[in-house]
C-alpha cells in the first residue's frame, strides 16, 4: 500500500516533472526571430552615426589627397604660405585661418567675460524670478538662426562700428563687426555651461566660505569659481569650436576675398566663408576649386574636433572631482 | 595690548566696508553682463523691423492713375490684359504671348507685368522705418532734390503679397512662397528620416547595448563628437556622397522622373537628417533613461518580452521628451543655411517644390541672397523674410510645446 502510494507519488512528480520540463523547454528554447530582427535593426540605426563619421573622414580624406596630388599644390605651401589665389596657383591657407581666429577672438572677447559674468550671476546672485526671467531670454539668443545674426552685423553692428571708429577706417565688412555679433550668438551656449558648471559645485564649499567671513563676491570669485574652473574652461573651448565652424554671420560681414590682415577693420575671408563662397552656385566637380573645399573642410573638421575632445577632457577631470 | 586689538578692529571696520562695496560693485557688473543678452535680443528685433517698414521713393515712366480710374491691384483680368494691349507694342506683345499666352496667367502675374511693361515701378532710394517717422520732412527735402521724378510712398515689406508671390528680380514683386515651401518640404523629409533612426538608436543604446563593449562605447563617443561638427562640413558631406556619388537616387533617375543633377529636395534632406541626428538621439536617450525601471520590471513580470516592453510601456512614457529632442532638432534644421549652399539650393526658382526630386529654394537661403545684395530695398526684403523665419520658428516652438504637454498630462 504504502509502497504503492509513493510509487504513483513518483510517477505523478515524474509526469509533472516532466511537464514542467516541457513549458521550459518551450519558454526559454523557442528562438525569438522577432525580437533578434529588431535589435538588429536598432543595432544598424546606431552604427549610421558611426557611419555618418567614417563617411566624412574618407570623403574629406580622398579628396584631399586629390587636391595634395595636383602638380601645383604642395602640402607645406598650402600650410606656410600667406597667399591664396586659386587663379595664380598659389594655395596658401593662412590668410584664410588668420581670418577665423580673428572672428573667434573678437568673439570669444565678447563671449567669454560676459558669459561667465552672466553665470555667476544666475547661479550665484540672482533670485529664482529673475532667473526665470533672464533664462529664457538667453536661449532664445540661442536659438535665433546664423542667417539672422549675419543681417544683424552687416546692416547694425558694421554701421555702428563705422560711427564709432570712422567710415574710412571701417570697411563695409570687417572681421571686427562679425567676431562680435558671432560672440552674442556664442553667449548663451558658454554661460549656460558655466553656470551648469558653478551649480554642480556643492553648497558645503560656499557655507565653509560664508562661515570664515567671506562676502559674497569673494565666495564666487575665490571658491566657487576656482572650484567650477575645468568646467568653465570646457565651455570656453566648446565656444571657441562653434566659432571656428560657424559659417553665415562670417560669410555675411566679414567680407569675400582671402586677405593676409591683422587689421580687424579689413574684410578679410575665413575658412567657412571660403568654402560657402565657392559652392554656392554650380561648381563642376574635379576642378582645384571643388577639391580645396575638401582640403580647408579637413582642417576645419580636425581643428573643432581636437577643441571639441579637449573641451569633453576639461569636463570629465570636473566631473571626477565633484561627482 | 588693547590698543593694538582696537586698531586691529578698526582696521577690519574699514576693510569690511570696502569689502562690501568692491562686492556691490561686481554685483551690479554681473547683473550688467546678464542683461545684455536682453538688451541684444531687443536690438536684434528691433533692428529687424526697423528694416521690413519705411518710406521708398519710387519713379514711374507712367503714372499708374493714368491707366485706370482706380488702383491697378483692383482691376479684372480683362481689363489688365487691355491695359496691356494698348500701350506695349506688338512685337513685345508677341514674345509675350508666346513665353505664355495672356488669358492663361494669374492676376497677380498681369499684374507684374502691367508694372514691369507699362508702368515701369523702379525704386530709387529707401529708409527704415525710424528715418521715415522722425526725419520725415528731411527725407521729403532730400527726395524732391535728389529724384525729383520721384513719388514718395510709405511701405510695409512684410504684407499678404510678400508671402503669396514667388521670386522676382524686381525687390517690389519678390516674394517667399517658393521659399517657405520649400524650407517645410526640407523639414518634413528632414523628420522622416532623422526621427525613427534617431529613436531606434537611442533605443539600441540604452536598452540593448552593453556598456563594457568598445563597439558601443564607439557609438557613443562618436554620436558626442558628431553633435560638435560644424554644419558646413555637414553640407561638404551632403556635396560628396548624397549629391555627386548617388546622383542615380536623388537625382530620381532610378525612378524615372530624373532631374538634371542630384541638387535636390531629397539630397538637402538626408543632409539635414545626418545634421539633427546627434540632437535627436542624445534627448531620445535621456528621455528613455528617465523612464523608471520599475516600468520595465512590472512589463517583464507579466510575461512581455523585450521589445513589449520597449514598444508599449518606455517609449509611451519617453514621448514627450523624445518630443522635445524633435522640436529642437526641427529648429536648427529650419534656420540652418551653410549646408544648403553646398548642397545646392538655388536662389532664383519660381515653381513650387512638385516632389523629392525637385530643385528647391529655402528661407534663410533667400535671407542669404538678398542680404548680400548692394540695393537698400533687398536688405528691406531680407528683414520682412526674417520675421516671417523667426515667426515660423516660434509657432514650430509653440505647437510642439503645447503638443508635449498634452501627452505629459495623459501618462
Amino acid at each position: 500500500m504504502e509502497s504503492r502510494l509513493l510509487e504513483s507519488q513518483t510517477t505523478r512528480i515524474a509526469g509533472e516533472d516532466h511537464l514542467a520540463n516541457g513549458i521550459s523547454t518551450k519558454l526559454l528554447r523557442r528562438p525569438r526571430v522577432g525580437e533578434t530582427i529588431i535589435q538588429s535593426i536598432l543595432l544598424i540605426c546606431g552604427a549610421i552615426s558611426i557611419l555618418t563619421t567614417l563617411g566624412i573622414v574618407y570623403e574629406l580624406g580622398k579628396e584631399s589627397l586629390l587636391f595634395f596630388g595636383r602638380e601645383e599644390v604642395s602640402l607645406i605651401e598650402f600650410l606656410t604660405k600667406t597667399t591664396w589665389q586659386p587663379v595664380a596657383g598659389e594655395f596658401g591657407v593662412l590668410p584664410l585661418v588668420n581670418a577665423t581666429l580673428m572672428t573667434s577672438f573678437f568673439a570669444m572677447l565678447v563671449a567669454l567675460p560676459l558669459g561667465l559674468s552672466a553665470a555667476i550671476y544666475l547661479s550665484e546672485y540672482a533670485s529664482p524670478r529673475a532667473r526665470s526671467i533672464l533664462k529664457p531670454i538667453l536661449e532664445i539668443l540661442a536659438g535665433v538662426p546664423t542667417v539672422v545674426y549675419g543681417y544683424f552685423a552687416l546692416t547694425f553692428m558694421t554701421p555702428l562700428l563705422r560711427s564709432i571708429f570712422g567710415a574710412d577706417t571701417v570697411q563695409i565688412y570687417n572681421t571686427m563687426s562679425a567676431g562680435l555679433v558671432m560672440g552674442i550668438m556664442i553667449l548663451p551656449l558658454v554661460s549656460s555651461m558655466s553656470e551648469d558648471a558653478l551649480n554642480a559645485v556643492p553648497y558645503s564649499l560656499r557655507e565653509a566660505a560664508y562661515g570664515l567671513g567671506a562676502t559674497r563676491l569673494e565666495t564666487a570669485i575665490k571658491v566657487v569659481v576656482p572650484a567650477a574652473f575645468s568646467g568653465i574652461v570646457a565651455a570656453f573651448i566648446i565656444g571657441m569650436s562653434r566659432a571656428v565652424g560657424e559659417t553665415m554671420i562670417v560669410a555675411i560681414a566679414a567680407g569675400s576675398g582671402p586677405a593676409f590682415t591683422f587689421n580687424p577693420f579689413r574684410s578679410a575671408e575665413t575658412m567657412t566663408g571660403y568654402i560657402a563662397r565657392i559652392s554656392g552656385g554650380d561648381l563642376a566637380y574635379d576642378t582645384p576649386d571643388y577639391n580645396s573645399i575638401f582640403a580647408i573642410g579637413l582642417l576645419l573638421f580636425s581643428i573643432t574636433l581636437v577643441l571639441n575632445m579637449l573641451s569633453r577632457r576639461a569636463a570629465t577631470h570636473f566631473r571626477e572631482v565633484y561627482e | 595690548m588693547r590698543s593694538i586689538f582696537s586698531l586691529a578692529d578698526k582696521n577690519e571696520k574699514t576693510n569690511l566696508v570696502k569689502r562690501y562695496r568692491v562686492g556691490k560693485v561686481w554685483h551690479a557688473v554681473f547683473f550688467l553682463s546678464t542683461a545684455i543678452g536682453l538688451v541684444a535680443l531687443v536690438t536684434l528685433l528691433l533692428s529687424i523691423v526697423n528694416q521690413s517698414f519705411g518710406l521708398m521713393a519710387v519713379e514711374y515712366k507712367v503714372d499708374p492713375a493714368t491707366l485706370a480710374n482706380r488702383p491697378l491691384e483692383e482691376l479684372s483680368d480683362t481689363e489688365l490684359i487691355d491695359i496691356l494691349k494698348s500701350n506695349v507694342s506688338k512685337i513685345r506683345l508677341r514674345t509675350l504671348e508666346k513665353e505664355k499666352p495672356l488669358e492663361q496667367r494669374l492676376h497677380d502675374e498681369l499684374l507684374e507685368l502691367v508694372n514691369a511693361q507699362v508702368v515701369g515701378q523702379r525704386i530709387v532710394n529707401t529708409w527704415n522705418l525710424y528715418d521715415s517717422i522722425f526725419r520725415r520732412s528731411e527725407i521729403e527735402a532730400e527726395a524732391a532734390k535728389d529724384y525729383p521724378n520721384a513719388r514718395l510712398e510709405f511701405r510695409a515689406w512684410l504684407n499678404w503679397q510678400f508671402l503669396k508671390n514667388t521670386m522676382s528680380s524686381q525687390a517690389q514683386f519678390a516674394g517667399i512662397r517658393t521659399a517657405l515651401l520649400g524650407s517645410l518640404n526640407l523639414i518634413l523629409y528632414t523628420i522622416l528620416f532623422a526621427l525613427p533612426i534617431g529613436i531606434g538608436a537611442a533605443i539600441y543604446l540604452e536598452e540593448y547595448a552593453r556598456k563594457d563593449l568598445w563597439f558601443n562605447r564607439v557609438i557613443q563617443t562618436n554620436i558626442d563628437n558628431l553633435a560638435g561638427v560644424p554644419s558646413i562640413v555637414y553640407g561638404i558631406l551632403g556635396l560628396a556622397i548624397f549629391v555627386r556619388a548617388l546622383q542615380p537616387l536623388t537625382s530620381g533617375a532610378l525612378f524615372g522622373t530624373p532631374a538634371e543633377n542630384g541638387r535636390t529636395i531629397l539630397s538637402a534632406g538626408l543632409t539635414m537628417a545626418l545634421l539633427v541626428l546627434p540632437i535627436i538621439i542624445i534627448n531620445a536617450q535621456e528621455a528613455i533613461r528617465a523612464v523608471p525601471d520599475t516600468l520595465r520590471q512590472a512589463s517583464y513580470g507579466l510575461g512581455a518580452t523585450k521589445w513589449q516592453t520597449i514598444w508599449s510601456h518606455v517609449l509611451p512614457y519617453a514621448l514627450p521628451g523624445i518630443l522635445t529632442g524633435t522640436i529642437l532638432a526641427i529648429s536648427r534644421a529650419i534656420g540652418e543655411t551653410a549646408p544648403l549652399i553646398l548642397v545646392g539650393a538655388s536662389t532664383y526658382i519660381t515653381t513650387d517644390p512638385s516632389g523629392p526630386f525637385s530643385h528647391f529654394t529655402a528661407l534663410p537661403i533667400q535671407i542669404y541672397n538678398w542680404t548680400t545684395r548692394a540695393q537698400g530695398e533687398f536688405r528691406s526684403i531680407a528683414a520682412a523674410a526674417i520675421i516671417v523665419l523667426m515667426t515660423t520658428l516660434l509657432m514650430i516652438n509653440a505647437s510642439a510645446i503645447l503638443l508635449r504637454n498634452r501627452y505629459s498630462k495623459k501618462i
